[in-house]
């Protein structure tokens, strides 16, 4: 922490040594992000160089599965994406703005308590709570809205379709979209809110003219991050989806497209020869998607640091 | 509202708390004896607290804005509007939370008893059994992903505070963020495709969960470490280099001392997030009905898969299965819980005066 040319500090073997493992393990986390990349390419190239027939039965081969299934992914967590986006604007709204300033961060406590529920039991409560309540409700959707085609009929009896894997998925995204947001919006300048408050804005307006322009940065990268889980979401969408591999933009049928985590999760236990090669292979895409998500989201955030002065 | 003497000369008049409260009174009612209608009419089979609940919020915003509206102007409705959905929006993000909460422990205490904290599922099919294997498993599995990736965590967390400049330390960051992105079902697969290359396809065991594991526990350890080492003061670590005190002894002596509580708090907060995953160990730990405390050899019991699998395999008698997965999540929420808040203790309590 102290720069200084004039006096050096005598070598010491304790330093080094400290300083040394301290690099190493620095140097791991390259280290083991390198090898994830590279010993799942390593167990997936035989499902990239096999016979075609042999991965599938209509010879469409790994691409041709794979396709679907990362139409699933992306399907499913844009899906999430839209539910949970305005909602936790809302949200991190509601406890950095308008929440009394002693409740905001028991408030905030609350929403955290979310992202700390396992998976698995989201799962479980999508398949029996979630699924049977919302189902009434999709049969009335179809019946009234069936001509739009994202409603097309006919529906599923149990309630276990893409829209409802989405509203668990928006349920466990929430909290970190909500998180960050929250974060970046308290960080708004003093000065610009209260300027804006001065010139006779109200509290929306206030909003809208200091705070979601400073935040908007922040808003991006954490909508990103929050697609990064959602692609990557495994245990909810296995267990509440009725699944297969089909590209559909229907909602509400029993035929929805699966994700390639869900996907993997479903099929590795009983897989065996070239079917675990491929399930690695898609994991391998499922990978490199979410690692692109994740980069640009970091990018956007690193990029606000550097130039935002504010802070 | 104190405002409304000064206001109302240039014929502004802002509503009145009292018309408020009444318009809220009002939707709650209107919403209410909807539902009650609906119920009686048989299109809903019981009385629906959440359609309730929404519908209520909603007519809410909606009649305080006309009200507004007509009364305050454009403007100032607007800003009710917004409030009013802002509000309804953390309403309705609440509404999972305590649904599953409320669904958690009721369905998970008829089998909260003393025989699922003593038995493993060897030998059952129907009614009994319980989780003990897979608690067992998870603490073990849990405990070394947590050896392997404290030391790691720590020492990369002090490498970029105390150490690293330039590129190294930027990429090293850089990448530590983009790591927490990693899905567990992809760091589950990492695990096994590492030890499958090594020791043959079909591996399952237990230390291959704690490698996956670890693989999503270390980078939120060297973030919330790092944050940690960078409140530190400045001054502290300058006044013991003034004494002539080794950088490496002022790490360990000056440095780590002042910020452990926050370090404690973030390895109990890090803990929690990786105790609940499934995805990885239902692809390298794999599933047994009996014990096992042998983290090197042979599948092994984890709580979460433990209750997927009771969920998934149902035997023929289905009920007792989901008691059983009930009641496994409810004692993964409460392991969570209990992480969450004596983290949160910790920090308040052990962490050094001035500091926060």
């Amino acid at each position: 922490m102290i720069s200084s040319d004039q006096v050096r500090a005598p070598k010491r073997r304790g330093d080094f040594l400290f300083s040394t493992t301290a690099l190493v393990a620095g140097i791991a986390i390259l280290v083991v992000l390198a090898a994830v990349a590279i010993f799942l390419l390593a167990e997936s190239l035989p499902a990239f160089l096999a016979d075609p027939a042999e991965i599938s039965a209509d010879g469409s081969g790994f691409w041709g599965l794979v396709g679907p299934l990362v139409f699933g992914t992306i399907w499913a967590a844009a899906l999430a994406l839209l539910i949970a986006l305005p909602l936790s604007l809302g949200i991190a709204l509601f406890i950095s703005h308008i929440a009394p300033r002693r409740l905001a961060q028991g408030l905030g406590y609350v929403i955290d308590l979310l992202a700390a529920v396992p998976s698995v039991v989201f799962g479980l409560w999508g398949i029996t709570v979630l699924a049977p309540a919302v189902q009434p409700f999709f049969v009335w959707l179809v019946d009234n809205l069936g001509w739009i085609p994202f409603f097309a009929g006919p529906v599923s009896g149990t309630g276990r379709t893409v829209l409802t894997v989405a509203i668990v998925l928006a349920v466990m995204i929430l909290p970190i979209i909500t998180a960050l947001s929250r974060e970046i919006f308290l960080q708004t300048p003093r000065l610009h809110e209260e300027a804006a408050l001065a010139l006779g804005a109200t509290r929306w307006e206030m909003i809208q003219m200091a705070v979601l322009p400073f935040g908007r940065p922040g808003i991006i990268s954490a909508t990103m991050l929050g697609l990064g889980r959602a692609l990557g979401e495994t245990m909810a969408v296995a267990m509440v989806l009725s699944p297969s591999v089909i590209i559909s933009f229907a909602l509400l049928q029993s035929q929805n497209p699966t994700t390639i985590a869900a996907n993997i999760a479903l099929n590795f236990p009983e897989a065996h020869g070239i079917g675990v090669n491929v399930l690695i292979g898609t994991g391998l895409i499922l990978f490199v998607i979410t690692l692109i998500v994740n980069m640009l989201a970091r990018v956007v955030i690193n990029r606000r640091k550097a130039f935002s002065g504010a802070n | 509202m104190a405002s409304v003497s000064i206001m109302s000369s240039n014929g502004y008049h802002p509503l009145s708390r009292t018309v408020l409260w009444t318009t809220a009174g009002l939707s709650a009612a209107v919403s209410v004896g909807i539902f009650v209608i609906l119920g009686i009419g048989g299109t809903t089979h019981t009385f629906n607290i959440v359609g309730a609940v929404v519908v209520a919020a909603l007519l809410n915003v909606v009649v305080s804005y006309v009200l507004s509206r007509i009364i305050e102007g454009r403007r100032k409705a607007k800003d009710r509007l917004m409030t009013g959905l802002v509000t309804t929006a953390f309403l309705v993000a609440l509404l999972p939370l305590i649904s599953l909460v409320y669904t958690a422990v009721s369905n998970g205490l008829p089998r909260f008893d003393s025989t699922f904290f003593n038995a493993s599922m060897r030998n059952i099919v129907g009614e009994g059994g319980g989780g003990l294997h897979a608690i067992i498993g998870t603490l073990l599995i849990t405990g070394a992903a947590t050896v392997i990736s404290v030391p790691i965590g720590l020492m990369t967390a002090i490498y970029l505070v105390e150490y690293g400049r330039g590129r190294l330390a930027r990429a090293i960051t850089f990448f530590v963020d983009v790591m927490t992105g990693i899905p567990s079902i992809v760091a589950g697969l990492f695990a096994f495709a590492l030890f499958a290359i090594f020791l043959g396809p079909g591996i399952r065991f237990g230390i291959g969960g704690a490698v996956a594991l670890s693989v999503l526990m270390i980078p939120v350890v060297v973030r919330s470490t790092e944050e940690m080492l960078k409140l530190v003061p400045n001054e502290l670590r300058e006044a013991s280099f003034a004494l002539g005190v080794p950088k490496w002894l002022t790490i360990v002596k000056v440095v780590l001392p002042t910020s452990i509580a926050g370090i404690i708090t973030g390895v109990m907060l890090s803990i929690s997030r990786i105790i609940g995953e499934t995805a990885p160990l239902l692809i390298i730990a794999g599933l047994s009905t009996s014990m096992n405390y042998d983290l090197f050899s042979d599948r092994m019991a984890t709580l979460p898969v433990f209750v997927y699998t009771q969920y998934a395999n149902q035997g023929s008698d289905a009920q007792a299965y989901l008691d059983r997965a009930w009641t496994g999540a409810l004692v993964l929420i409460l392991i969570v819980m209990v992480l969450n808040l004596g983290a949160r203790l910790i920090s308040r309590f052990l962490s050094p005066k001035g500091l926060r």
